[in-house]
């Protein structure tokens, strides 16, 4: 594992119901760096996550985050590693007893000491950082969707992880909404020297922040490099998914019998 | 024919199988290092939410109980011209079953039935997911408090249900139907015994508490994460704890009948 390498995935294997949902991946999280790991709904970007956030465990190969072999962690020592890793979940995940104020504050209350006066500095830095500092009394149930998962966003960083893992961040986001994520995703990364792990398939919001892109499909990984390099691939699976095109590799039909014998039955 | 044999085998394994992970997960509850100081404030909220607020129904429900037995008992009883003891047939009749029997139905009702749903949609929206994965385990968080609230309220609200049953019995049997006050009291107290009714009482609802509370959570905690599964694990709550209660009753019954 080289020093700048945060996580190292080695011949990860893992299956769900019988079916291969991973097929020896290998993959390296460089530290500092936005990676996003891309492919069709489906193939397993979410599960990835909670293997590395040690929700799930491999059949087989490593999983190395910072030195930790996280599927071998004592249950103790999981929950500790977790502290420094923040998540946004893709339905955000907010407390709905809670108000915005009081979830972000939830994490900095459960693990830090700190005093009153400190916990509500830090919730209104982190709240100015994603720009709700003035919805701070409201309950999740009266913010939008796009606000809702910038709480979670302030949330996730409050205890400022080494890590960030997003699960598709952009999903079901207006255009400013998306707009204001993929500034915010970048200038986080940047301004508190996070690694970021962005789990999508929203292509053009991906690319244009991140530094290096896994492209994944029937459990191994089709193509990584670059975006610039990536949209140039010639791998036609990849150039399919790059490019958004209908038919390719990946037909546009689910598998069935034949069209006139279904008909003409 | 073969292949009903294997269902039921199928289906029975499932069930053993589902209450060996219902013990691991009250297990993995309860054994932990205890936190009192951050633990006291969340078990306070789920006692108000669980017991406090479930004191109306209970109070209602045995003021209700009582009256009726004493109407019911009265009629009898004079027809052996023993209506005197109407104070004692209310008294163990609610102190031994119905105290713990009925309250402990009311309160998988109301407290069983918003705990599976509450923790079962918490499951849902990802907010055990997001809480694990901030590091907190919501068996401490979540679990722990509410399953202690229920077996701490269960046997005061099982006490107080007996309490405003015997007072509705009073009520009805001597304003309404002309029991001598002084009997109705005096072979109450002549009759009920501290040590087997009262103590065995509230023995039975500190374990109806329990089972219906562990029920409850561990049917939100494995709650299929859909609407519909929510829909279907709070009705299995129900059942399971109503049908529970009553199993135990009987069981913890013969047990206690046993020295008379």
């Amino acid at each position: 594992m080289e020093k700048d390498d945060l996580i190292e995935i080695n011949n990860l294997t893992f299956s769900r119901d019988g079916r291969k949902i991973f097929d020896g991946v290998d993959l390296t999280i460089k530290r500092g760096k936005i990676t996003a790991i891309m492919g069709p709904s489906g193939t397993g970007k979410t599960t990835l996550l909670q293997l590395i956030g040690g929700a799930l465990k491999p059949e087989q190969g490593q999983l190395h985050l910072n030195g930790y072999n996280v599927p071998k962690l004592s249950h103790k020592k999981l929950y500790v590693m977790r502290q420094r890793i923040g998540m946004l979940f893709q339905s955000s995940a907010l407390f709905t007893n809670l108000s915005v104020y009081e979830n972000v504050a939830f994490p900095l209350r459960e693990h830090t000491k700190l005093s009153e006066s400190l916990i509500y500095d830090l919730v209104l830095m982190k709240l100015e950082a994603v720009g709700l500092r003035g919805a701070r009394d409201l309950m999740p149930s009266q913010l939008s969707g796009g606000m809702s998962r910038r709480v979670a966003l302030a949330r996730a960083i409050a205890l400022d992880p080494e890590l960030m893992l997003y699960d598709e961040p952009f999903t079901g986001q207006d255009p400013i909404s998306m707009g204001v994520l993929v500034k915010l995703i970048k200038k986080l990364n940047d301004a508190l020297g996070m690694t970021s792990i962005i789990v999508s398939h929203d292509v053009p919001e991906t690319a244009s922040i991140a530094d290096y892109i896994y492209v994944l499909s029937g459990g191994k990984i089709v193509g990584s490099g670059s975006p610039d390099v990536l949209k140039q691939d010639d791998n036609p699976y990849v150039k399919q998914f790059m490019h958004g095109l209908p038919d390719g590799v990946v037909p546009f039909h689910y598998p069935a019998q034949n069209y006139q014998d279904d008909i003409l039955r | 024919m073969l292949r009903g044999v294997q269902r039921l085998g199928h289906t029975t394994i499932n069930q053993i199988n589902e209450v060996g992970r219902a013990g691991i997960f009250i297990l993995k509850t309860l054994i932990r290092k205890p936190r009192p100081v951050r633990s006291f404030p969340l078990l306070m909220q789920e006692l108000f939410s669980v017991g406090v607020l479930s004191l109306p129904i209970i109070v209602v429900s045995g003021l209700f109980i009582g009256m009726v037995v004493s109407l019911q008992g009265y009629n009898v009883l004079s027809k052996f011209s023993a209506s005197e003891e109407l104070g004692q047939l209310i008294a163990l009749s609610v102190v031994r079953e119905l105290g713990p029997v009925v309250s402990a139905l009311l309160f998988a009702g109301r407290a069983g039935s918003a705990l599976t749903a509450e923790i079962g949609l918490m499951k849902t929206t990802e907010q055990l997911a997001s809480m694990e994965m901030m590091g907190v385990d919501p068996l401490w968080k979540i679990i722990s408090p509410r399953f202690w609230a229920g077996i701490i309220s269960m046997p005061l609200l099982s006490i107080i249900f007996c309490a405003v049953a015997i007072f509705g019995g009073y009520a009805v049997g001597v304003h309404w139907l002309g029991v001598d006050s002084g009997a109705f009291w005096n072979n109450m107290q002549s009759s009920v015994d501290f040590r087997v009714d009262i103590i065995n009482g509230v023995i039975k609802s500190i374990v109806f508490g329990c089972v219906v509370t562990w029920i409850a959570v561990y049917q939100g905690y494995a709650t299929v994460p859909t609407a519909e599964g929510i829909g279907r694990s709070t009705t299995r709550s129900v059942v399971y704890s109503s049908l529970a209660v009553l199993g135990f009753d009987f069981v913890l019954t013969a047990l206690m009948m046993g020295g008379w």
